[in-house]
């Protein structure tokens, strides 16, 4: 699914999408670009994206701004409670554009 | 040994829950799923999940998150794993067990045999228990039912840990909740009757109706549906409404093999076993909640843990045995932290007992201690369980008491209380419950792989993976150890940053560097992260002063400082005015009234003589602050590391002991350092006299008027660990006080570290403030004159963040929810309370909250 361009996101920084109804995260860091749930488990509110992008032993991650939990954003593991996770989708960059592979989410939510 | 296993045996492992699955992991690691061939047989369509934090089904996690682990990590391991498969009978003589599956009966051979069949729930008999909408809480099985069953009203039958949990898990799903308890107090097994009053008055509060000294007499169906549950009858006579009902009054051990095959019980249920866990078969075993060991049952998953381990350790010919557990726990159950530990209930003869209560706060504490009042027995703890960890490791390592046991559980005051700090702890003492990890475990493993952060601490010696109650413990230990080694390592800032804040400012001014990437590259490696980004981002505001929404600082802010308003716990953000010294004129209240419910904003006067907005869209912050600015007010900066408010009373111009004007002076303080970035916030004061209605003393800064002039105080905290300001100077005119708090408050800027408060910064210069006079008064280092020219560059740079932002339409694109749409945030839901918006709790959305994801759709 063609997102937005990728200069609307700003480097190293987190920018939210609404894909339907599912509020996704696209994140920049370095070269990468992202896709990652919104929603912050800790908190129940929807603002991972706002958070601050950053590594940990050169692995990418995003810190949710409510209490600070670091996800890796290549699985959507949380670092600071590893039995939790985000869902992630797989992302591409062709012609300038951000392409979300959604409906692929990696770790999926309850379906019931 | 007898039971030391000949080559080649077959040991055989029913139940595959928490407990049999930790004896399979110690086999492993012991090497003996390799040596002997070890079948695992569980009942249950799964591998091994964590019971314990099954409730968090109803908060967003799926069944896989619980797994502990895969059916591939244990054929890694050798290990023969058959689910969805029941052991039916035990035949001791011809060593095999019987299993049924779907098909015809099976029947497999054994030399060991380990019982871990856990416990099912136990449900009175009551008339009705069989009706639709009447379930247990045990397994997932459970849970995804209790989920997918449609109700308004619930019972919870049982007021335990279990029966509370259970209740919080209905009302997160917009249940009207009542729980139904025999005894005449809630967690009558853990807390006595001063602890339960306490409780039931908290849970009650968050809309739980508790009976108590009740039962449940009669289920009956609904009048409208017959074939479902509709009300609960009570032994009191009393009827209540309800569409679910749900059993957690305890559980029963399952000991049904052991009997049939003629093994001894417990006088209580539960397959008798002595301290290597053996039954009266010295080839069969039997560990966690199906063991009886000497005549009790553990409801709770350590002493389990720990009979796997003795268990493991026996099989592999090594002396181990159980010495029981006992019924410890800490958690918080419904936002309430209740903690209860050993002799609890003072059971020993002539036991001691000293206890402290406050019932505003909630807070209820009581020590049980040995006849000479030396040793700590047991204890419990509501409302307030930070104790937790090192009174009950107290009690398992004996630790001597203090003269007076009871600063142990009263409130820190300045100078005394304090507590048992984990210093006091032997090194036998158990730090970690769960895994039974002892203080010198983890010190060996501190020193002898150079440990230096919590996290490789949990790694190498499980402390900390369990409940998590012992996690500050840890920390504690770790830094003692840290800082015996003379380690320096507390000081970098982060992995990617190998020296201190205070180092980097001066490196930043030094090389005058201007952004993170000048910074990262210069002086640090990697990407940065969530700790040196922002520190560096102060440190170039500090030293610069630059617009922290210029687009190559944006990267290092979160979310406070990127969108300039303080995140609320819904993901809408505050909006705090600057209200210099606390004066408003009528104009001014009424147009921030205008603004606030054009916006719909929730209003509340600060505890710093403002008013702050609540409830605020990412999207209407700029028209939020649009309106304001166009009032004539500006950033109040309660989003950022910087300062705060300056306070004032009255003073001389009303009130009748006022020495000098406070107001005016505070006001023009507060302009003075508005916008100062800092390595923490700062806050003032400034009082007319020396009654102190401004609160001075308790500030970064503060000022009390004397007939002659102002004493200045510095280094005052409020919040976490308040202290009182130190007094500096007296009798100052103005201009020379305002001269002394430019040059202290640039030399906290240059020389503290991330996050720490004037306070704590004080505290940490050798010398303290006869130190700081020599530098500030004296000019010991030579650098007054650069700290006051500093501070005038800051304050000549000052510019209001939302009116720069305002003007610049690069930063305002920035303030949208989402870049690819122009729809407002459906995960915002307010409801109305006391006339004005507040958050909508999960049980007030529109939707129960049982999957998050559908709040949006
Ligand atoms: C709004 C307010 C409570 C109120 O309704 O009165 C408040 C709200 C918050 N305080 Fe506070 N504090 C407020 C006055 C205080 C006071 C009283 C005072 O300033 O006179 C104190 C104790 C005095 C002190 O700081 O020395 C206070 C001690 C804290 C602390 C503990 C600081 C410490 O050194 O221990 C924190 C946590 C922190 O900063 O790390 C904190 C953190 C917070 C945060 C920022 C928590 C957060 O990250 O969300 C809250 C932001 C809410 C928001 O969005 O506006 N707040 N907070 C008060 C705002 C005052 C203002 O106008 O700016
Ligand atoms: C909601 C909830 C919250 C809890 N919270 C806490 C807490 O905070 N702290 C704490 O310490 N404890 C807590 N507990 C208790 C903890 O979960 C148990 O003590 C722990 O699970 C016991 O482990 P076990 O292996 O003995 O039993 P279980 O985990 O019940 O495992 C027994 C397994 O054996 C299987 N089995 C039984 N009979 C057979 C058979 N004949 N053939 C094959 N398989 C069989 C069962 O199906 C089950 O899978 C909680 C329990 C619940 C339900
Ligand atoms: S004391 Fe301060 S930080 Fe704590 S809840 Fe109140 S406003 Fe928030
Ligand atoms: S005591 Fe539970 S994790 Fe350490």
């Amino acid at each position: 699914m063609d997102v937005v361009a990728l200069e609307d996101l700003d480097p190293d920084t987190g920018a939210c999408v609404l894909l339907g109804a599912t509020q996704v995260a696209l994140v920049r860091a370095g070269d990468a670009v992202y896709a990652i749930d919104n929603h912050d488990p800790f908190s129940g509110a929807y603002v991972v994206s706002r958070g601050i992008v950053g590594d940990a032993g050169g692995v990418h991650k995003i810190s949710s701004p409510m209490y600070k939990h670091a996800f890796d954003l290549r699985t959507g593991v949380c670092l600071d409670d590893p039995s939790v996770r985000l869902s992630t989708w797989p992302v591409r960059v062709r012609g300038g554009r951000v392409e979300v592979l959604f409906g692929a989410a990696v770790a999926p939510r309850a379906a019931a | 040994m007898s039971a030391t296993p000949r080559a080649a045996s077959t040991l055989v492992v029913v139940g595959h829950g928490m407990v049999g699955h930790r004896l399979v992991e110690e086999l492993a690691t012991r090497g003996l799923t390799r040596s002997h061939r070890v079948v695992v047989i569980g009942e249950e369509p799964r591998v091994a999940y964590d019971r314990v934090h099954l409730t968090e089904l109803f908060g967003g996690k799926v069944a896989e998150d619980l797994a502990m682990t895969t059916r591939a990590e244990l054929e890694g391991w050798g290990v023969e794993l058959r689910l969805a498969e029941r052991v039916v009978a035990i035949d001791r003589e011809q060593g095999t067990v019987t299993l049924a599956a779907t098909g015809a009966a099976q029947t497999l051979a054994w030399d060991r045999l380990v019982l871990a069949t856990g416990s099912t729930p136990f449900v009175p008999p009551v008339p009705g228990k069989e009706l639709p909408g009447c379930f247990v809480y045990r397994t997932i099985e459970d849970i995804d039912a209790i989920r997918a069953w449609p109700a308004r009203t619930g019972v919870v039958v049982g007021g335990g840990l279990l029966g509370l949990e259970a209740a919080n898990a209905l009302r997160g799903m917009g249940v009207e909740v009542h729980v139904v308890e025999l005894a005449p107090r809630l967690l009558a097994m853990q807390v006595d009757d001063t602890g339960g009053a306490l409780l039931r008055a908290k849970v009650e509060s968050l809309g739980v109706t508790v009976h108590t000294g009740t039962t449940v007499a009669r289920i009956e169906p609904g009048e409208g549906d017959p074939s479902r549950v509709g009300r609960v009858a009570l032994s009191s006579g009393e009827t209540v409404n309800a569409d679910i009902v749900v059993f957690s009054a305890g559980i029963r051990p399952r000991d049904e093999l052991a009997r049939a095959a003629g093994l001894e019980l417990g006088p209580r249920g539960g397959v008798a076993v002595d301290d290597r866990c053996a039954t009266r078969d010295p080839r069969v075993f039997a560990i966690g909640e199906c063991a009886s060991h000497r005549g009790a049952t553990h409801g709770l998953v350590a002493p389990g843990y720990q009979m796997a381990r003795v268990v493991a350790a026996t099989l592999a010919g090594e002396d181990a045995r159980f010495e029981g557990g006992d019924g410890s726990a800490k958690l918080k159950l419904l936002g309430v932290e209740v903690g209860s530990f050993g002799d609890a209930f003072a059971a020993t003869p002539r036991a001691r007992v000293v206890s402290f209560q406050d019932t505003i706060s909630g807070v209820y504490k009581k020590l049980v201690l040995s006849p000479d009042g030396k040793r700590l027995l047991g204890g419990v703890l509501v409302g307030d369980t930070s104790s937790y960890g090192s009174l009950s490791s107290a009690v398992t390592a004996e630790t001597p008491m203090p003269k007076a046991p009871e600063e142990l559980i009263l409130p820190a005051r300045a100078g005394g209380g304090g507590g048992l700090g984990v210093d006091a702890l032997s090194a036998a003492a158990t730090l970690c419950s769960c895994h039974n990890v002892t203080k010198g475990t983890v010190i060996d493993a501190i020193r002898g792989k150079r440990l230096s952060v919590v996290s490789e601490i949990k790694a190498c010696t499980r402390a900390g993976t369990g409940c998590g109650s012992c996690v500050t413990l840890l920390a504690d230990v770790l830094k003692i150890e840290l800082k015996k080694a003379g380690v320096a390592v507390a000081n970098h800032l982060c992995e990617h940053f190998p020296c201190s804040r205070q180092e980097l400012y001066h490196l930043v001014r030094l090389h005058g560097l201007r952004s993170f990437a000048e910074v990262l590259e210069r002086h640090g490696q990697g990407g940065g992260c969530e700790i040196c980004k922002p520190a560096v981002a102060s440190i170039l505001a500090s030293a610069w002063n630059e617009h922290v929404l210029d687009k190559k600082h944006l990267p290092l802010q979160d979310t406070n400082d990127r969108y300039l308003a303080n995140i609320q716990r819904d993901g809408t953000y505050s909006v705090v005015p600057r209200v210099p010294g606390g004066e408003i004129t009528p104009d001014r209240l009424i147009a921030i009234g205008r603004v606030a419910k054009e916006y719909g904003l929730y209003c509340k006067i600060t505890g710093g003589q403002r008013i702050d907005l609540l409830g605020a869209r990412l999207e209407d912050l700029p028209a939020i602050w649009a309106a304001l600015i166009a009032e004539g007010f500006e950033s109040g900066h309660a989003y950022g590391k910087a300062l705060r408010t300056v306070k004032s009373c009255v003073g001389s111009t009303w009130c009748r002991y006022g020495v000098q004007d406070s107001v005016s002076f505070a006001i023009r303080l507060e302009q003075r350092y508005r916008g100062l970035r800092s390595p923490h916030k700062l806050k003032s004061a400034v009082s007319g006299c020396a009654r102190e209605c401004a609160e001075a003393q308790s500030k970064d800064f503060g000022v009390i008027a004397t007939e002659r002039g102002y004493n200045l105080y510095l280094g005052g905290n409020g919040g976490m660990k308040p202290a009182h300001a130190q007094l500096f100077l007296t009798d100052l005119d103005e201009a020379s006080l305002v001269r002394m708090l430019d040059r202290y408050l640039m030399f906290y800027i240059r020389t503290a570290d991330r996050l720490q408060r004037t306070s704590t910064w004080l505290a940490s210069l050798e010398g303290g403030i006869e130190y700081l006079r020599s530098v500030l008064v004296d000019d010991s280092l030579g650098i007054c004159a650069e700290l006051e020219a500093e501070m005038a560059a800051n304050i000549e740079a000052y510019r209001c963040e939302w009116t720069e932002t305002l003007r610049d339409p690069g930063k305002l694109r920035r303030f949208r929810p989402f870049a690819n749409s122009d729809a407002r945030d459906p995960s915002i839901v307010f409801v109305t309370e006391r006339g004005q918006p507040r958050p909508a709790r999960a049980d007030e959305r529109p939707m129960a909250k049982a999957d998050p994801e559908e709040v949006t759709s």
